[in-house]
């Protein structure tokens, strides 16, 4: 080198000054904190009447059987609602001092205020703990699957708003193909090859034609519908017995692992579809961020003419990433017909796929973060339901909100920046 | 390796990109592709690097046709490049980076990232770059950021590196670094081709110089070939850079900056702690590489940046918080960076792009009513002042060239009566003729007692324009010195040197570029 380069040397960074700090700092959080951990204290403690709350902790078929557990709901909601509040302190200390927050202070938020909810909510009944549990999952379920389905799709640039269409197609076929064939086997094959199958008219139609990935992604939604609620009219309910009663897939109960004291039983007591679920985020976590496939992948979402000019074809990357979501959602479909419900009905989706989306935004297009974003949203979505059957004041529609609520929230930054790979719906045209 | 180029023709619609090209780089050479921005150099080196197919003609890798249809047969071929604009992936480390594409694995398919760490320092000792493998990429200045690039290509055996404009971004002395660093590779037998329209690099480093104009290449030079005529075989005619002004007559303080720090949306801080100000008619110019806060100075005047705090005062009044409008109102004339995106709406006439900030002011409009005609007969006068080329005043602006387009532009800004004219970038890829129109009307528009403040990265520009310069660095302001500064000293403020160590390091160590022109000075006077 020459003498000058010596000369060059920045001076070192500087800490960040007063205007720095008071620019860079979000009070969002901490205040948002603070009202939700006031709100809990005023209505779940001080002004609520003291009764007790019971949590069942174990089911009757459990081979450890733990005493169910009772707590006083006035001072144990003071208690959590208290824990709110500190952490909502700390979170002003961070931002006072400008540093950034810790991934599990929102997490610790959310746990310490949806128990601090349930102790108030379940006062003077029961509840099964287990069983909430139990619900949430199953909920969660298609929310995973349609999260992974779109992260594929999304890691590599290609929005996918069909993710919804996908499940219902899977649902579907996976239902009518059992049916036909008199085998649930064969009705879990089809199910991913109806998924890839809405998804190549996505793939085509965004990555081939450029067409604006939103409107596909909508327009195939609602053709997903037609298509099935027309097929379910004309063949579906009329001829039930040929075409729509594949039965469903029974509960495969994994030894020693299923005897853990409530865990076990939610987790490990579970159908094949649930199973496969697990291997399949493991394989998506694994593949996208320790293999040479989720390096070209994050690339092309992230850069896509850097990946062009490393000699990676970057359009065949999406098309191929688009299908291969396809394939998980429509598999994860199936759970509706084949695991759940036993028979397919018009829309059994519900907009699942749409949740899947914000569950995915939720977990930062990460594998982990979308599970956990998929079970809260369906603990919380589980918890309306078991909370109306015990008698709970607030009107079930009220609760069915929430999960949306939280979503909004989460998605407004309130936990923290939320950053989606670069180049997500650009498509890539060369000239 | 020899790499040749036969008869390569380009096309974009009628636009003919590169015309008959035939070139040859000799292995082991460094060898200058000289021209304007426009002429058609990026073109010619993505068809070689295989991102553009040729229309007509043929590469050859040592005699041999190179069937060339994607980057990768290139990079195949030993091909190598460094954009103009880093293909780096932001978030990956630097060993992501440099394996993408070429990745090793083990265990079945897990991807291998101490075996890229290790190639990453293995070439990184040899040339003495210092670039850490795990550093994410967009926390590295862009100097190292090009480092990264350079060992991307080294890691596939690149024999001729393609370089595209590498200084735009880096200060004098990462120029030097960078020119050390050609050197080095030129004596490992690689063969460089080096891409710029910067002449003074040229003759420091090239070994031959080919010059292209408008898609033709116009004819060979000797790096001893004098600035002057390498300079017109560039435009087509000898050009004179320097601006006829006056010294200015300056007046009261019409913009006061004080304290302005402003972060982008990730939060990092763009502007840190900027004072300055700018007296009514005089040229403020903001020196400084690209990238290092200018351009957000001046769109925190505008209120085009929200996270914005300190005070910026026009005639004592305050203008953080105030909305965009307000700030136009008051006086100021803006000409944005990127004109194709921020200056003009490319769809529109030539006539209504010129009463963009104007249209719903009297005479263009009464109330909620538009006047087209108004509008019209503004056109005509101002395309005839400002010598804008254009079918007529319905054509679409986007359908100009860049200079007109420009020009379209700067009649808006100054055709009302303005306190303050801020300037950013105003000639970038111009042609000479319409720079020196645009230097002539921002002097004229000075001498009528408006405050002007110039942003720029051109040093010939800041030389030609300014009173004052402001060197930024980071963010920060390095120092405020007299517009006739020594362009070494300029140099090392751009690098964050302080401007009295500046004038020091100066003198003792010329620059690599100021001592080769010496050489060639000397020699060219021993020839006489």
């Amino acid at each position: 080198m020459t003498e000058t380069t010596t000369a060059t040397t920045p001076a070192t960074t500087e800490p960040e000054s007063e205007n720095v700090k008071a620019l860079t700092r979000n009070w969002a959080p901490p205040i948002a904190y603070t009202v939700l951990g006031l709100f809990a204290l005023v209505v779940f403690g001080i002004l609520a009447d003291s009764a007790t709350a019971t949590f069942g902790l174990s089911t009757r078929s459990d081979a450890i059987q733990l005493d169910p557990l009772a707590v006083p709901s006035k001072l144990t909601s003071i208690v959590l609602a208290v824990g709110c509040l500190l952490a909502a302190a700390y979170a002003f200390w961070l931002t006072g001092k400008a540093r950034k927050q810790p991934l599990w202070l929102p997490i610790l938020f959310g746990l310490l205020f949806v128990m601090s909810f349930l102790v108030w909510a379940v006062a003077g009944a029961a509840i099964s703990l287990t069983g909430l549990l139990q619900g949430a999952l199953a909920l969660a379920v298609p929310f995973i699957f349609g999260a992974l389905c779109g992260m594929v799709g999304e890691r590599s640039g290609v929005i996918n708003i069909a993710i919804d269409g996908q499940l219902l197609f899977g649902a579907f076929l996976s239902g009518v193909v059992a049916s036909l064939a008199g085998n649930l086997w064969l009705g879990l094959i089809a199910a991913p090859i109806a998924g890839v199958m809405v998804a190549w008219l996505l793939a085509v139609f965004t990555i081939k034609y450029f067409v604006n990935q939103i409107i596909v992604g909508v327009v195939l939604n609602v053709l997903v519908y037609g298509v099935t609620n027309f097929l379910y009219g004309s063949l579906l309910a009329p001829e039930q017995d040929t075409w729509n009663s594949p039965g469903k897939f029974g509960k495969l109960e994994i030894p020693l692992l299923s005897d853990i004291p409530v865990i076990g039983p939610v987790l490990f007591n579970q159908t094949i579809i649930v199973y496969v679920m697990y291997v399949v985020v493991a394989l998506v976590h694994v593949a996208l961020f320790h293999t040479r496939w989720g390096l070209r992948v994050r690339a092309v979402g992230e850069h896509p003419e850097a990946a062009d000019t490393a000699g990676i074809d970057v359009n065949s990357v999406r098309f191929r990433n688009v299908l291969i979501g396809g394939a998980i959602a429509g598999f994860g479909g199936a759970f509706f017909t084949l695991a759940q419900q036993g028979i397919f009905n018009k829309e059994m989706t519900a907009g699942a796929g749409f949740i899947a989306l914000a569950a995915m935004i939720m977990g930062r297009w990460t594998p982990i973060g979308a599970v956990f974003a998929a079970l809260l949203i369906g603990f919380a979505d589980n918890l309306q339901s078991v909370l109306g059957i015990i008698g709970f004041p607030i009107p079930s529609e009220l609760m069915a909100m929430t999960p949306y609520l939280l979503t909004i929230l989460a998605v407004a930054g309130l936990v923290g920046k939320i950053r989606p790979p670069a180049a997500n719906g650009v498509p890539y045209i060369k000239s | 390796m020899k790499l040749e180029l036969r008869g390569i023709t380009k096309r974009f619609g009628s636009l003919v990109a590169n015309d008959h090209i035939d070139l040859v780089i000799e292995p082991g050479e460094i060898h200058c592709l000289l021209g304007e921005n426009g002429a058609g150099k990026s073109t010619m080196m993505n068809l070689i690097y295989g991102l553009l197919e040729p229309d007509e003609g043929e590469i050859f890798v040592d005699d041999k046709p190179l069937k060339c249809n994607s980057p990768s047969d290139a990079m195949a071929a030993g091909i190598g490049m460094v954009h103009q604009h880093f293909m780096l992936v932001p978030v990956f480390t630097v060993a992501e980076n440099v394996m993408l594409g070429a990745e090793p694995v083990r265990n079945g398919g897990l991807l291998d990232l101490d075996a890229a760490r290790k190639r990453v320092r293995q070439i990184s000792e040899r040339f003495g770059f210092d670039v850490d493998p795990d550093a994410v990429v967009e926390t590295l200045p862009v100097g190292v950021q090009q480092r990264v690039e350079i060992i991307k290509a080294l890691v596939r055996d690149a024999r001729v590196l393609i370089l595209d404009e590498p200084t735009a971004v880096l200060t004098p002395q990462e120029t030097d670094e960078l020119i050390e660093i050609m050197r080095q590779l030129k004596a490992n037998g690689t063969s460089i081709v080096f891409i710029t329209h910067k002449l003074r690099e040229v003759r420091a480093v090239a070994d031959r110089i080919t010059v292209l104009r408008l898609g033709k290449i116009v004819g060979e030079a000797d790096p001893s070939a004098s600035e002057a005529e390498l300079a017109s075989m560039m435009v087509g005619r000898s050009v004179t850079l320097a601006v006829d002004k006056e010294p200015p007559k300056t007046g009261d303080v019409v913009l006061d900056v004080q304290g302005l720090t402003v972060v982008d949306e990730r939060d990092q801080v763009v502007v840190d702690d900027v004072s300055f100000d700018v007296r009514a008619g005089e040229v403020l110019a903001i020196a400084g590489v690209q990238g290092n806060g200018q351009t957000e100075v001046t769109e925190a005047i505008l209120g085009l940046q929200s996270k914005a705090t300190g005070s910026v005062r026009l005639d004592g009044k305050e203008l953080i918080g105030r909305s965009v409008r307000q700030v136009l109102r008051s006086g100021v004339g803006f000409v944005p960076e990127d004109r194709k995106v921020d200056g003009l709406v490319g769809d529109f006439s030539v006539a209504d792009n010129l009463v963009l900030d104007l249209h719903d002011q009297p005479p263009f409009a009464s109330g909620p009513i538009f006047k087209p005609a108004a509008v019209q007969s503004n056109a005509t006068e101002r395309i005839a002042e400002f010598d804008i080329r254009t079918g007529s005043a319905a054509t679409p602006a986007k359908t100009l060239s860049g200079g007109n387009q420009q020009k379209v532009v700067i009649a808006r800004e100054l055709s009302r009566p303005l306190r303050l004219l801020i300037a950013a970038q105003p000639t970038r890829g111009l042609d000479v003729g319409s720079i020196e129109f645009v230097h002539k009307r921002i002097i004229a528009e000075r001498d009528k007692g408006t405050a002007v403040l110039i942003v720029s990265t051109e040093l010939d520009e800041v030389n030609a324009l300014a009173d004052r310069v402001l060197v930024m660095y980071r963010g920060k302001v390095v120092g405020i010195v007299p517009g006739d500064t020594d362009r070494d000293v300029l140099g090392l403020m751009m690098a964050g040197v302080p401007p009295q160590e500046a004038d020091k390091q100066a003198e003792e160590h010329p620059t690599l570029i100021e001592h080769a022109e010496a050489l060639l000075t000397k020699q060219d006077e021993d020839q006489k």
